[in-house]
């Protein structure tokens, strides 16, 4: 490298640090802290010196190697290898995979918080592959996801509490319940494009979310709803005294009594959710509304020519899509036994787009690879609770800016004019 | 009949809130056709460089409009510094990417600033106490005195100056006609020998500073924020920009006069609890009857 350019690169340094400095100065310079009556600034220039130190140091050594070209370029090398691999190898990679959610509950290291993570990892997979019809598939930009989740939710929480139904039966109500839901939203804005369409969702979100605050009589309030009633292994409950004239799952298949066997039970459940809504899009994908949801996603204006009716395909897609929503939601609402609008904040349908969009839009592997992602990064910044909104939001961009198509890039038409030529 | 007019100065006063956050979305959707998710983070992050400025200020004791004039610049800076790292950042390396990515780029980084507000100054509400107190009263004789107080005088007609100076700038100058032009040809923009980089950077940070000003507005109009204020003000101003067209910059303060004028009299007349869902559902019934919005230009779809 010449003198030139090391003199170069250290002026572009020197601005970085300026920009930086002009950027945390005042917001985490000077902290603001009510003391009493008002507030008062407390100085924390140490961090900032140190924030604008790195900043100097990381763009002088970016400069320097160029880090960044070799990097992007081995890191999409790297992805595009591995997309390549389970794209050959699909069908044995999901082999694999789904023996290992199998077994995952009986591996030795599995305790309590591997499997509280592992269903809440199944719960995105499934709202993620719920919401790939509509987004992946359709090509349906839909910011208020959350909407049919929550309403999923609350119409299995109600129905149960108040009907006192099983969760067999609440189960497809509440499905049923959100694939109304979705043609009640979608009727009217699917003309939509792109763009408004997706602004109309996240609208839609927000009214639900501020019904469910606000309608006290229904849905109490912010307080939500407690007691929701607890599946049953077929009728079996998981409880360690049974009622009288009821036996429980421990009692009939004479095991001891562990909290462990209800949270087994749950994995389960979802799994087998999950690999339903799995199985369901792979078979639609080959149906006539199938394609045609590919079809429009490519090309409306020729999909009209064709004799596709756009408005009510979207709306089969959305539909279809809200239901497995509001399946999530049923399920949801079963594990914790209490719900409020709180749990269905903008922030949900935000981390669901995210996952199918990083995954690589319409890509099932890709969804369950940017679930595990997304939800082990705040995972492992758990203990860093503050700041594990920050490294998801930053891996959100981060992948974005690497890798713009999402991690399994390779989005291929289901069928192919000319057979299946490359 | 006074009650009506005390709403409506209130409305007008919100909307050229909300008016000023919307030019930011609009801009940025003209020139690059992107939603700006991140665009009410910036404004929230306005509204705290305000808030710390006033707090500094009001320690020295300098008289009030001095006071007024050094903490717009001062917000109006920052905060264009934050617009110019986030779109440098974010967006820039996306360009020419498919439609969602910048998209979901946004939201990311929309969540980065939130948390990071939170983070470093700290998630409780910050109350601040008001600077511009009285107002003028009228209808003295009447049951209700309709008050305007000089605060929501000052919003009004610094929105009004700051959008005088904003259309010289895109009609008159240079660097508006550079503007209009990458918003319809980027390509040919470029083959013109114009810096297409710089005009997008200049978009962004123009945006930002209106944003700040906004935030500054918003500090002194409310007296309290948190780092949460960004998310709500952002979707509705984005929900002004789509109702008067987006890519339409009266359209932009068209729209966030209705979307103010909406609200407060929703939440006069009909209801205070759901005064947000009032907005989006105006949202949706405006683009049922009128899909590109009320300025917008028709949306010609070419095969």
């Amino acid at each position: 490298m010449e003198k030139k350019d090391i003199i170069q690169s250290f002026k572009d340094s020197l601005f970085t640090g300026l920009i930086a400095l002009a950027l945390f100065g005042p917001i985490v310079g000077l902290r603001t802290a009510s003391k009493g009556e008002g507030l008062f600034i407390t100085p924390q220039w140490g961090v900032v010196f140190l924030l604008v130190g790195l900043c100097i140091l990381g763009r002088f050594l970016i400069n320097l190697n160029s880090v960044r070209k070799t990097e992007i370029t081995s890191f999409s090398k790297f992805t595009s290898k591995f997309s390549a691999i389970t794209e050959d190898k699909a069908k044995h990679f999901a082999i694999t995979a789904i023996l290992f959610a199998v077994v995952f509950p009986f591996l030795p290291f599995t305790d309590r918080y591997f499997m509280d993570v592992a269903i809440m990892i199944l719960t995105y997979i499934m709202l993620g592959w719920g919401l790939n019809i509509v987004v992946g598939l359709a090509g349906l930009l839909d910011l208020g996801y959350v909407a049919f989740y929550a309403v999923g939710a609350y119409s299995y929480a109600l129905i149960a509490t108040t009907f006192g139904w099983s969760f067999w039966i609440c189960l497809p109500l509440a499905g049923l319940f959100a694939a109304f839901f979705g043609i009640l939203l979608g009727f009217p804005v699917l003309r939509l494009r792109g763009d408004y369409l997706a602004i109309v969702t996240l609208g839609f979100g927000e009214i639900i979310r501020i019904i469910l605050i606000n309608w006290y009589e229904v849905t109490n309030g912010p307080d939500g709803i407690t007691g929701i009633p607890r599946p049953s292994f077929f009728g079996l409950p998981f409880k360690r005294s049974p009622d009288e004239g009821e036996t429980s799952f421990h009692l009939f298949f004479n095991l001891e009594y562990s909290t462990m066997h209800r949270i087994i039970f749950l994995y389960y459940l979802i799994l087998v959710l999950a690999l339903i809504t799995n199985y369901f899009t792979l078979k639609i994908r080959k149906l006539p509304v199938g394609r045609a949801w590919e079809a429009l996603r490519e090309d409306e204006i020729a999909c009209k020519s064709l004799g596709v009716n756009p408005t009510n395909t979207k709306l089969t897609a959305f539909a279809i899509g809200a239901m497995f929503g509001g399946f999530a939601g049923s399920f949801f609402a079963t594990r914790q036994a209490f719900i409020s609008p709180e749990s269905f904040t903008f922030i949900e349908s935000a981390i669901i787009v995210a996952i199918v969009v990083l995954g690589g839009m319409g890509s099932q592997t890709g969804v369950v690879l940017a679930s595990i992602f997304l939800i082990g990064i705040t995972e492992m910044f758990r203990d860093l609770e503050q700041y594990r909104m920050i490294a998801f939001g930053g891996a959100m961009v981060l992948i974005m800016v690497f890798k713009p198509k999402g991690i399994l890039a390779n989005r291929k038409p289901t069928i192919l004019m000319h057979g299946d030529k490359k | 009949m006074e009650y009506f007019i005390q709403q409506l100065v209130n409305g007008i006063t919100l909307g050229s809130i909300y008016g000023l956050i919307a030019i930011g979305y609009t801009m940025v959707y003209g020139i690059i056709g992107m939603i700006n998710f991140a665009h009410g983070d910036i404004f929230m992050i306005g509204a705290f460089v305000a808030l710390i400025s006033f707090i500094i200020f009001g320690l020295t004791g300098v008289a009030l409009p001095i006071i007024l004039l050094l903490v717009l610049l001062i917000a109006m800076l920052f905060t264009a510094c934050y617009g110019w790292t986030v779109e440098k950042l974010a967006y820039k390396p996306l360009r020419g990417s498919f439609r969602l990515a910048p998209l979901i780029s946004a939201l990311g980084m929309s969540i980065v600033l939130q948390n990071y507000v939170q983070v470093a100054q700290g998630a409780r509400v910050k109350p601040m106490q008001p600077l511009i107190s009285g107002g003028l009263e009228f209808f003295k004789n009447s049951e209700f005195i309709v008050t305007v107080s000089y605060l929501q005088i000052f919003i009004v007609i610094l929105t009004i100056i700051l959008m005088g100076i904003f259309t010289y700038l895109i009609t008159k100058t240079d660097l508006g006609r550079a503007q209009r032009a990458c918003e319809q040809d980027r390509t040919m923009t470029a083959l013109l020998g114009i810096n297409v980089d710089r005009t997008i950077s200049i978009t962004f940070i123009i945006g930002s500073s209106l944003a700040s000003v906004a935030g500054m507005m918003f500090v002194l109009y409310y007296g309290v924020i948190d780092f949460y204020i960004g998310f709500l003000a952002g979707i509705k101003a984005f929900t002004a920009a789509v109702l008067g067209g987006i890519g339409s910059l009266p359209g932009a303060m068209l729209g966030g006069l209705l979307i103010g004028l909406i609200e407060t009299f929703w939440a006069g007349y009909v209801s205070l609890e759901y005064k947000d869902v009032a907005a989006f559902s105006v949202l949706i019934v405006v683009l049922i009857f009128f899909p590109t919005g009320f300025l917008g230009k028709p949306d010609i779809e070419k095969v």
